[in-house]
């Protein structure tokens, strides 16, 4: 991962009077594995299309290894896209749907015998050339897409939400799949999902987008533990999201309780944005009649004490079993937790809630012109 | 249970196709396999053989032809062009394309015959730019230019739809991997559409082969279509017999074309690429 391969400087697109993308900046390095990450109408498939030459940018120019490619094309570039839904030639076997583009490349008949065998060993369906597109299922279907694309050698793969038709086992698998090709193929790939254990799993490098505006661009392990704001932490995984006041370094105040916290420079006394993973909220279970005072409840505060001084009261409202963990919600000073744990709290159980102060992470809010962008959209 | 009240459902479906396609069918079987005492015979069928009817058999299979192959490329651009329009322009489009449709066929060709006799609008209107007249009327001309104009549509619908169901990622797919805009229309799109095309060659050729109106009215007495022949065996001649022999012979040259086109809209995909 060294040099730049593609440079995207200053685009602008809009459709009809809708602006999509606004000054978009984003450079791609050779070899990578970019995923474009947001929810949909947030500009991602329009980047991969300006990319693969189906849409022009209004203003803005497209850099591909050192040469402007912005007015080249789409037949004239050296990147191919898989499309969303396989986009095979139903009309054609396996085996000319990957000579498809070699044909058009004028190869011999003998290097294209070659490839079409390669290809098709590269993604495990081997003896498949005379069966048509239709009678392939479609994890099949999506895999000779991809060894369509390959024959060519393009120096960029792009991926349209490849795996979005695919059931959820079939995802998993090609998901495992994908990553194995690129390494095999030493190419850079550019994959846009909406689907963010997608680009956890797969990618070296996230772009996470919403609006037409970029939020963060990190590795995944950045994206999922240091989230740049509150859209970036709602669209990663499940999260609490609140707001609270940095009282002072290391030190938060969330629903009217303080906790210690492990980051500073937010100031002092400074609305800020806080962020608990499900996963990070401990609880301690509060034996039923027991109140303050009493040896059993004053044992709970105190293991919740041990953690963090800090910790809420309330009651488990809803309780779900999901296989690895329960997922609950806790109701507490008015607002609703989502726990994750391996441990059962039955609906109704009272509870004192809790977090190391390591896992609570604090954003500052966004400021004004920004908030346009950090909307929330359901997927 | 559940079987018994589909077959409940289909009857009225199933009453319609044996009282009015099945039984007449096979009464015209018989008719044409027999004489007027009811004794086998393929007289009726041989009676084809004269030379005014074969000769009115060629000029049918001749102009149903014609008519087919023009409606063909008149249509197939013009599908081209609606579907690269935007959906609305498509709708109203569509729909002039349609309109003509809702006026009964007859009065079309009424219309027709009106405008192309030798005293009719259009001839009034040469005379007055003092250009050359049309004589078409009477002629097979005019009974090929009746027969687009009134099949046209049926070839352009199943064209468009065809064009209209092709995935636009399937064409950027021909892009990207290399294509330019003429290969991309000849290796992909062109195959995707035979389908399209063979329904709509159907749907304008065997209409095309059987009328007799068209060749009525804009070919008057002088140009003999088969459909005319067998027309005035059951309604002048009141030969029944003969009519249906003559129909049978008919039939057959239906179903032999649509047997080709079925081999070619099984295999015409791949045999054009290839």
């Amino acid at each position: 991962m060294s040099n730049r391969l593609i440079d995207m400087q200053h685009i602008t697109k809009s459709f009809d009077g809708q602006t999509v993308l606004d000054d978009f900046n984003l450079y791609i390095r050779e070899n990578e594995f970019l995923t474009l990450l947001g929810p949909s109408g947030c500009g991602k498939t329009t980047i991969l299309r300006i990319l693969g030459g189906f849409e022009k940018p209004d203003k803005g120019r497209v850099i591909f290894d050192g040469k402007d490619i912005t007015d080249l094309a789409a037949n004239k570039r050296q990147l191919n896209t898989v499309f969303q839904k396989y986009a095979l030639f139903s009309h054609m076997t396996i085996a000319e749907n990957i000579a498809f583009g070699l044909k058009i490349r004028k190869k011999s008949e003998e290097y294209i015998q070659d490839k079409i065998r390669y290809a098709l060993k590269l993604v495990n369906l081997e003896g498949f050339e005379k069966r048509m597109p239709d009678s392939l299922s479609g994890g099949q279907q999506q895999r000779i897409a991809i060894a369509r694309a390959i024959v060519n050698e393009p120096k960029v793969l792009l991926l349209d939400e490849p795996l979005g038709a695919l059931d959820l086992k079939m995802r998993q698998d090609m998901q495992y799949e994908l990553i194995r090709l690129k390494n095999e193929l030493g190419i850079t790939f550019i994959y846009v999902t909406h689907d963010q254990e997608e680009a956890l799993t797969m990618s070296d490098t996230i772009v996470v987008m919403n609006q037409g505006y970029i939020q963060q661009i990190g590795t995944p392990e950045d994206i999922y533990n240091e989230p740049q704001n509150a859209f970036v932490a709602d669209f990663i995984g499940d999260s609490n999201i609140l707001g609270g006041i940095m009282i002072q370094d290391k030190l938060v105040e969330i629903l009217g309780m303080r906790f210690d916290c492990v980051d500073s420079g937010f100031g002092s006394n400074n609305p800020v944005d806080v962020v608990i993973r499900p996963e990070d909220v401990k609880l301690f279970s509060i034996p039923d009649n027991e109140g303050p005072g009493s040896a059993e409840y004053e044992d709970a505060a105190a293991r919740a004490a041990k953690l963090n001084p800090g910790r809420l009261e309330g009651v488990v409202t809803h309780l779900i079993f999901k296989g690895v963990h329960y997922e609950m919600t806790v109701e507490a000073a008015g607002f609703e937790w989502l726990v994750h744990s391996t441990r059962m709290f039955p609906v109704g159980g009272r509870v004192f809630m809790t977090m190391d102060p390591f896992n609570i992470q604090i954003m500052n809010k966004p400021e004004s012109d920004d908030e346009k962008a950090l909307e929330f959209e359901t997927i | 249970m559940k079987k018994q009240k589909h077959v409940l459902l289909s009857g009225p479906y199933l009453f319609w196709t044996a009282a009015f396609i099945i039984i007449p069918l096979l009464m015209i079987v018989y008719y044409g396999l027999t004489d007027t005492s009811g004794a086998f015979t393929l007289s009726n069928i041989a009676q084809m053989g004269t030379p005014e009817r074969l000769k009115a058999l060629w000029l049918s299979l001749l102009l149903s032809l014609i008519a087919t192959g023009i409606c063909l490329v008149m249509a197939y651009p013009l599908a081209l062009i609606l579907t690269g329009t935007k959906v609305n322009a498509t709708g109203f489009i569509v729909t002039i394309f349609i309109i003509p449709m809702w006026m009964n066929s007859l009065l079309r060709i009424l219309a027709w015959q009106t405008l192309l006799e030798r005293n009719g609008v259009i001839n009034v209107a040469l005379r007055f730019l003092h250009l050359p007249e049309l004589r078409i009327i009477n002629t097979p001309y005019a009974i090929a230019l009746g027969m687009i104009y009134d099949f046209l549509p049926f070839m352009l619908l199943p064209i468009y739809n065809a064009l209209e169901k092709i995935d636009q990622n399937v064409i950027n797919a021909a892009y990207d991997l290399g294509a330019n805009r003429f290969q991309t229309f000849w290796k992909v799109i062109f195959p995707l559409t035979v389908p399209g095309m063979i329904s709509g060659i159907t749907m304008v050729f065997v209409p095309a082969l059987t009328t007799f109106v068209i060749s009525d009215f804009l070919g008057g007495s002088k140009v003999l279509l088969i459909g005319n022949v067998i027309e005035r065996q059951f309604t002048q001649v009141g030969d029944w017999n003969v009519g249906s022999g003559m129909s049978l012979v008919l039939m057959v040259f239906i179903l032999i074309s649509m047997a080709v086109m079925q081999h070619y809209d099984k295999s015409g995909g791949e045999q054009v690429v290839l």
